[in-house]
């Protein structure tokens, strides 16, 4: 088990990186505690395997130190960090059975049969794999096999983190919700460092206590799945957060309140004083979920056009356009709608204010 | 997936039925006539039924040839498959050397072989060839494979396996670039031996290839034919006459249809019969349920 | 032009991949086939385009019998799930091909290139080569061709399935609005019940080779005829609770007893199933009326606007719907709330006996 630190983190594929852009990864200095559940989420592209690869050990980063538990493992290769990964597919040892694909780690470490024996059917237990112990690992489902990769890094005692990369790709849809339980389980029985690599949004939220949000090579958010939600800190955690995504405004602040094209929203004392101080292109989000429609005018809100309804079953979501930008509002299935404009309300505790793309603290 | 029927497709496939029925069919038809006839000339053929057959299956110089035909394609496979893995495992994974590599050994592959033969013929000849009179001169070793068994199949051996040992490499290295490498990063995480790593993962994840690889090697080192002749000629004695060897004396040297074609129906059986039990048996190969 | 298929039954060896299968499309509809992997979708929609021929039964184009005619001659186009371009032509040669074989003249073909790629947001990638494009941009490509041609049957097989789900969020709409305007019959495959209901139309929900309700999307989400077109088209999947009908009153299990919705009182006393979809379970109280299910929780999933709560009440496993993101541990005891106008009622058949109005429903929420 361990605690694993990130300090100045920076790669590029390229011998001689010129600029910002040449870097896959641009700087990482970020610490998942011991026993964390984390999950790194982003769209194909940001950078989230080869900051994986950095913390398994099969890539050295160009810049910055990577610790563990304290002491710096940067250059040291997998085998010596005990950690133990889950692939995109299942990586197995085709020839052998079940029990000696778990047995494999242990045996490479030169433990003894009995040992070896007493871990591999403990774990077997934990995964449910006890009956398929003596079958070839070769011929089982998909879900089967991954639990085994997930095996070989349970078995070792010494294990520091479990890295997993997009672990249930091929799994059935049916099946994933299983996979999801189990892994959730299993890190509350055993409490070891997983570090969870997605671009789902669902299982990242649905995993981790702790969801890292990654965009074009940074990490633009850490924080727990409400924290992205309420408080996204970047507009692209606002966007990639939430279906359909976070609307955003473009606005300027006069005295309490945020000015989009001659409308007027009301803000609370506290965003409307940051705004004001802060520089920069300002924008105005709001998550659709929390925009109210009313088909009345009312005090403080503000007229919009209605583009279209698109009836979701359990949900709707109206597309409006407010001073020539586009905005989407989810209304329940009971809320009746009519006519072409409506008035939209700004609640303003679920208002938040960004300057050139972050939020303003 | 069904597909529509269209009755006009089946022209397509009659060249390639036209060529087999030429180069396969008829040419067996033929063979299986003359191995049932007694031929004295042209339009005087007598029924002999199985006589041929009873002949050759009883042929001591058969069975020596039969024997020594095993004995050398045991010899092939052992030598060429292990050192072809190796050699494959050695080579480069990226770079400029994967094509220097690759071209500097399929280059055996490219040359005729009877032009292989004569090559070999002359690089151990004792008195010029460069090792055959280097064995002879600077090592001291007496050398002569016109003279001696032993240095007959020694030369046989060391081109055969340099023909055709590269054929191996290029397969088992094709066999390896496809393993993908997450494989080889778990392997590391579980702390596996370079060892553990070829026996689990490489070997395992080649066996496809290296199926392909052993009943190539098998079939063709049992029907070798053009360098032996040239080099050696099956001497000497008889010491590597091959079945094909010998085959050829018989059809054509001494124009005994009638045993040649039996003959040569046995050999076609040996090989289909040995072709098919290897591959069974390889298919099973790891395929146990066992702890 | 209209599109018919007459008692299509389709067997492949002795499996049967459909059963006797009749539908009628018009031009300008969206059409949606809903149903699981395997449900026969892809085998229904290939025998529509003629690449397949159906073991009995008939294909009518505008009243003509078309069953035997190859797909060549006739007026269709297909987007796959896999993106599938023509790897060594540039963007602009792949948008341009469907044209290019039909011959149309090279200044017409330049025009309807950059309207369409415009359409899907890839005019500036005209010269690059497929493999040079993300995923979502692939499948733009792929839907441009199919597109560009105007034919008169569009067949879309699950074309967004293989895209990440932001992308999928994105094109969903805007394939949306381009049907709108199209002039041919649009049939499009899913496995998803959001995606139809976005796409809105005719929905035909299908199971193991069966066509099993059709009508306008929102009417059939709103009164799934059986258990299994409730099952197909529900995301998360629909919540049944076994439960008897007796005396004015309904009792499932050992804890649950509500009074008898006015659309239940025709029903006979007996065992109905009683289906309710999981946004309308609650975790807190709306109305007095409202059911108590206690409930041990098995997991919660969040996926960014909802949280979605998978409980277990004396065997039968419930999934809530609540909007935001909530942090429930698993093995946590919880009260589901329901309202009693919300439920679905089954015979023991599995057909549909009593739906809830839509005017029921909303009272209940309010």
């Amino acid at each position: 088990m361990a605690r694993i630190e990130l300090n100045e983190v920076a790669h590029s594929y390229l011998r001689k990186p010129k600029n910002d852009l040449d870097y896959a990864l641009k700087r990482i200095h970020n610490v998942w505690d011991d026993g964390a559940a984390c999950a790194l989420l982003g769209p194909s592209g940001c950078g989230k395997t080869t900051l994986l690869n950095i913390v398994s050990g099969l890539l050295t980063p160009s810049r910055g130190r990577v610790l563990y538990d304290g002491k710096v493992v940067t250059e040291l290769p997998p085998e010596k960090r005990n950690i133990a990964q889950v692939f995109q597919f299942p990586v197995l040892y085709d020839t052998m059975s079940v029990f000696n694909n778990l047995a494999f780690p242990l045996r490479n470490r030169g433990l003894s049969e009995i040992k070896i024996k007493e871990r591999v059917l403990e774990v077997a237990e934990i995964l449910d794999l006890t009956p398929f112990l003596n079958k070839r690992a070769e011929g089982l489902a998909a879900d089967a096999k991954q639990k085994i990769s997930l095996g070989r890094g349970l078995v070792r005692s010494d294990v520091a983190a479990i890295l997993f990369d997009e672990p249930l790709t091929v799994i059935d849809p049916q099946m994933k919700w299983y996979l999801r339980r189990k892994l959730k389980e299993i890190h509350e029985e055993l409490k070891l460092t997983f570090i969870y690599v997605t671009h789902d949004q669902v299982e990242a939220l649905t995993f981790a206590d702790q969801v890292a949000v990654m965009f074009e090579g940074e990490i633009v958010q850490i924080g727990s799945p409400q924290d992205l939600f309420e408080n996204p800190e970047h507009k692209f955690v606002g966007y990639f957060i939430g279906s359909p995504g976070m609307n955003f405004l473009e606005c300027t602040i006069e005295g309490n309140e945020a000015r989009v094209d001659g409308a007027g929203i009301v803000l609370d004392e506290e965003t409307a004083a940051k705004g004001r101080k802060a520089g920069g292109k300002l924008e105005l989000g709001i998550r659709p979920m929390y925009l109210e429609v009313h088909e009345g005018s009312g005090d403080g809100m503000v007229k919009a056009r209605v583009k279209g309804v698109e009836d979701l079953g359990s949900y709707r979501i109206m597309a409006l356009t407010l001073a020539g930008q586009t905005l989407k509002a989810r209304l329940s299935e009971d809320q009746p709608v009519s006519g072409d404009e409506v008035w939209l309300a700004f609640p303003p505790q679920w208002i938040r204010l960004f300057a050139d793309g972050r939020l303003i603290r | 997936m069904e597909k529509w029927p269209n009755n006009r497709a089946w022209f397509l496939v009659l060249p390639a039925f036209v060529i087999v029925i030429f180069s396969a069919i008829i040419p067996l038809m033929t063979v299986i006539n003359y191995s049932v006839q007694d031929i004295f000339g042209p339009g005087q053929a007598v029924f002999v039924g199985l006589e041929w057959f009873q002949e050759m299956l009883a042929d001591k110089r058969l069975h020596g040839a039969l024997w020594r035909q095993f004995l050398f394609s045991g010899l092939v496979l052992l030598i060429e498959m292990p050192l072809g893995i190796l050699i494959a495992l050695a080579m480069p994974k990226k770079g400029w050397g994967v094509p220097v590599c690759l071209i500097t050994i399929a280059l055996p592959l490219l040359i005729p072989w009877n032009t292989i033969g004569t090559i070999w013929m002359i690089f151990t000849r004792p008195d010029i060839g460069l090792f055959g009179a280097g064995m002879n001169n600077l090592m001291g070793i007496p050398f002569d494979h016109t003279d001696n068994w032993l240095d007959a199949w020694i030369t046989v051996m060391l081109m055969e396996v340099w023909h055709w040992t590269p054929l191996v490499v290029l397969l088992a290295y094709a066999g390896l670039r496809a393993i993908p490498e997450a494989y080889y990063q778990a392997a590391r995480i579980d702390g596996a031996s370079a060892w553990a790593t070829f026996l689990y993962i490489q070997l395992p994840k080649m066996r496809g290839v290296l199926t392909i690889a052993f009943l190539l090697r098998f079939m063709d080192s049992f029907l070798i034919y053009a360098e032996p002749f040239v080099l050696t000629g099956g001497g000497p004695g008889n010491s590597t006459t091959f079945l094909s060897i010998y085959l050829v004396k018989i059809a054509l040297l001494q124009f005994d249809l009638g045993p040649g074609g039996a003959f040569s129906l046995i050999y076609f059986v040996i090989v289909l019969l040995f072709s098919f039990i290897f591959y069974q048996a390889l298919q099973r190969i790891g395929k146990g349920e066992k702890v | 032009m209209s599109l018919a298929l007459e008692n299509i039954t389709k067997k492949v060896g002795r499996e049967t991949h459909l059963y006797d299968i009749s539908l009628e499309f018009e031009t300008g509809s969206r059409n949606v086939l809903l149903g699981r992997t395997l449900a026969g979708k892809t085998s229904l929609l290939r025998l529509m385009a003629g690449l397949d021929r159906p073991t009995t039964g008939r294909v009518l184009v505008n009243g003509e019998d078309v069953t035997g005619k190859s797909v060549r001659k006739r007026s269709v186009a297909m987007v796959y799930q896999q993106f599938i371009n023509y790897p060594s032509l540039t963007v602009y040669k792949n948008i341009a091909s469907p044209l290019k074989i039909a011959g149309v003249k090279r200044g017409e073909i330049d025009r309807r290139v950059r309207g369409t790629a415009e359409m899907l947001h890839i005019e500036d990638m005209l010269d690059r080569l497929p493999t040079e494009l993300s995923g979502g941009q692939q499948q733009r490509v792929a839907i441009a061709r199919a597109l560009i041609g105007e034919a008169d049957l569009l067949l879309l097989d699950e074309p967004l399935v293989n895209l990440d789900y932001k992308l999928r969020e994105e094109l969903r709409v805007e394939l949306h609005d381009i049907f709108e305007e199209r002039k041919a019959i649009v049939v499009y495959t899913t496995t998803e019940p959001t995606e139809a209901l976005m796409l809105g139309g005719n929905i035909f929900v299908m199971d193991e080779g069966r066509i099993l309700q059709t009508g306008s999307t929102p009417e059939v989400y709103h009164n799934p005829a059986t258990t299994k077109v409730a099952e197909v088209f529900s995301d998360p999947p629909i919540n049944f609770l076994r439960g008897t009908i007796q005396e004015g009153s309904i009792r499932m299990g050992r804890n649950i007893e509500m009074p008898l919705e006015d659309y239940m009182k025709p029903l006979s006393d007996g065992d109905y199933g009683f289906g309710v979809r999981s946004n309308h379970l609650f975790l807190s109280r709306n109305d007095r009326e409202d059911a108590e299910i206690p409930a041990r929780v098995e997991l919660a999933e969040i996926n960014g606007s909802e949280t979605f709560i998978h409980a277990y009440y004396e065997g039968f496993r419930l999934v809530v719907q609540e909007n935001g993101v909530r942090t429930v541990r698993t093995g946590a005891e919880i009260t589901i709330y329901v309202s009693p106008c919300c439920f679905f009622v089954y015979d023991e058949a599995g057909a549909l006996v009593a739906s809830p109005s839509r005017e029921a429903l909303q009272s209940g929420l309010t």
